[in-house]
């Protein structure tokens, strides 16, 4: 569950994000939708507890960000835009880095590994030096990290960056099959993933949300893309009053 | 405790798997190999210089402590003001490029587990580097007879400055996403640190007495000198502590609201 109220971030005098407010419940993905420097990214890093917000208030399964920072750092597996790689570490050590980093007991590590490396299809690559790997691997070895200690909240942030079609839909598929029993955050500007498998969407437009509703809502008698393109022809409209 | 060997064993093993460790070991062994031979040439020159005098009492003066440790030693403790930084510059600025940042924040490890654990890694690199430096006093003791307590105080004092300008290479990194900057800041303020004592000659009065406090050579003299004294300890223990508990400040502000 995360409950995300009257959030606002300022860099300076620039507002990244403004009032934004959303939530997202456990079994559903939320596809956070908006263009580039919308904000989607920074909302994400404070959900995280990344960066700090300017105020307002962000609940992490009942935790709050601010508050009760290491109970959520605990909850969360994040895979940042960029995946976090250390590119002289080898696939394996990196998973076993992170499952130490996430308090791990050292018996569970190994199980969870292979868990993650089936899981990702990185099989063929667990001996490989991070930093040879493709951008497509790449993205899976953040994403196992993001996995590795079975966390009860997911953010993804731009999952599918830099990946071929072919493994576009091998990601979403994999996604998909994460959420029964996870919330799961999914940032992106193709919305045709979003139709492929998000529950609920939110549109962010010049840091505010424009939009927040379940799919089947939004599109019940327009197209995804004439929704998106209102919300955010509006959103821009307000920008320039 | 768990946490910061985690992150003390990456940060090592990143030292070894690319050339860094390599490279810097072998600069500052090779550097400090050539001052070694140079002042044991001069050493042995003047000695059979004063030999053929037959002159006693000037042999009698002669110390291998001081003609040749001393001088190594302080020369050794000038590449390190170039080497330390090397090893601090990738900390920090490595981790906020290349996103790795995120991860270690965004996971449950406090601030100070991070910290330490970096400084701990690049403190297995410096005991290494000094340790292997010990090779020099080992061929001395060998083919000669230095005072030993006065050799081990000196190497000591070595060690502690090669621990203080990591610590504050450490604290510079933090502040930086840039590794030059990293760099040379670091280099900046150990040759501040190092050369702040030339003031406490001149400068009078409580002034100059802080300045000759904060001067790290002054302290690292008396552990040449073969003097171990708590003023000294001291010294080094706050210039640590100090550095470590700013770094650790340093990387929580982004935490702050």
């Amino acid at each position: 569950m995360i409950e995300v109220a009257h959030l606002y971030k300022r860099y300076g005098d620039v507002a990244a994000v403004e009032d934004v407010s959303f939530t997202a419940s456990p079994g559903q993905i939320l596809g956070f939708l908006g263009p580039n420097g919308a904000g989607k990214t920074t909302t994400m890093r404070v959900i995280t507890g990344f960066i700090p917000a300017t105020s307002g208030t962000v609940r992490v399964a009942g935790f709050d960000v601010f508050d009760q920072s290491a109970d959520v750092r605990r909850r969360i597996g994040y895979l940042p835009e960029n995946p976090p790689l250390y590119n002289d570490m080898l696939v394996v050590p990196y998973l076993r880095f992170a499952a130490k980093l996430r308090g791990m007991r050292r018996g569970d590590i190994d199980t969870a590994i292979d868990r993650v490396l089936t899981a990702c299809s990185l099989g063929k690559v667990s001996g490989r030096l991070l930093g040879h790997l493709s951008k497509g691997f790449r993205q899976r070895v953040g994403l196992a990290q993001a996995l590795i200690h079975d966390p009860e909240v997911l953010i993804l942030d731009e999952p599918t960056n830099g990946l071929d079609p072919g493994q576009i839909d091998e990601m979403l598929q994999f996604i998909r099959s994460l959420s029964p029993n996870r919330t799961i955050v999914v940032s992106t500007h193709i919305l045709a993933q979003v139709v492929s498998v998000c529950e609920k969407v939110v549109i962010i437009s010049d840091g505010r949300i424009v939009v927040e509703d379940v799919l089947a809502n939004l599109t019940r008698d327009q197209r995804l893309d004439e929704a998106y393109k209102r919300a955010i022809s509006g959103g821009l409209a307000r920008g320039a009053a | 405790m768990r946490n910061v060997l985690t992150i003390a064993g990456r940060e090592i093993r990143s030292y070894f798997s690319s050339p860094v460790a390599y490279v810097l070991l072998a600069a500052f062994l090779a550097l400090a190999g050539y001052f070694f031979f140079a002042l044991v040439s001069a050493f042995d020159q003047s000695l059979r210089i004063y030999s053929m005098m037959r002159n006693p009492e000037m042999l009698q003066r002669f110390n291998l402590n001081e003609m040749v440790i001393r001088p190594l030693l302080q020369n050794m403790a000038v590449l390190l003001i170039f080497v330390i930084p090397a090893i601090t510059m990738r900390m920090f600025p490595e981790e906020k490029t290349s996103g790795t940042y995120e991860l270690l924040l965004t996971s449950p490890v406090r601030v100070s587990e991070i910290v330490f654990g970096k400084f701990l890694g690049g403190l297995g690199l410096v005991t290494l580097m000094i340790g292997l430096s010990g090779f020099f006093g080992l061929v001395l003791l060998g083919y000669g007879n230095p005072e030993l307590p006065m050799m081990f105080t000196g190497f000591l004092g070595l060690y502690l400055m090669a621990v203080s300008f990591l610590a504050i290479g450490t604290l510079v990194s933090s502040f930086t996403d840039n590794v030059v900057v990293a760099y040379t800041g670091a280099l900046f303020a150990l040759l501040v640190l190092y050369t702040i004592g030339w003031l406490g000659e001149t400068v009078q009065g409580p002034l100059g007495a802080v300045v000759k406090y904060a001067s790290i050579t002054d302290h690292f003299q008396e552990l040449l000198k073969g003097l171990i004294d708590t003023k000294d300890l001291v010294y080094f223990a706050t210039v640590l502590v100090v550095s470590l508990f700013l770094t650790q400040r340093s990387v929580e502000s982004v935490r702050w609201r």
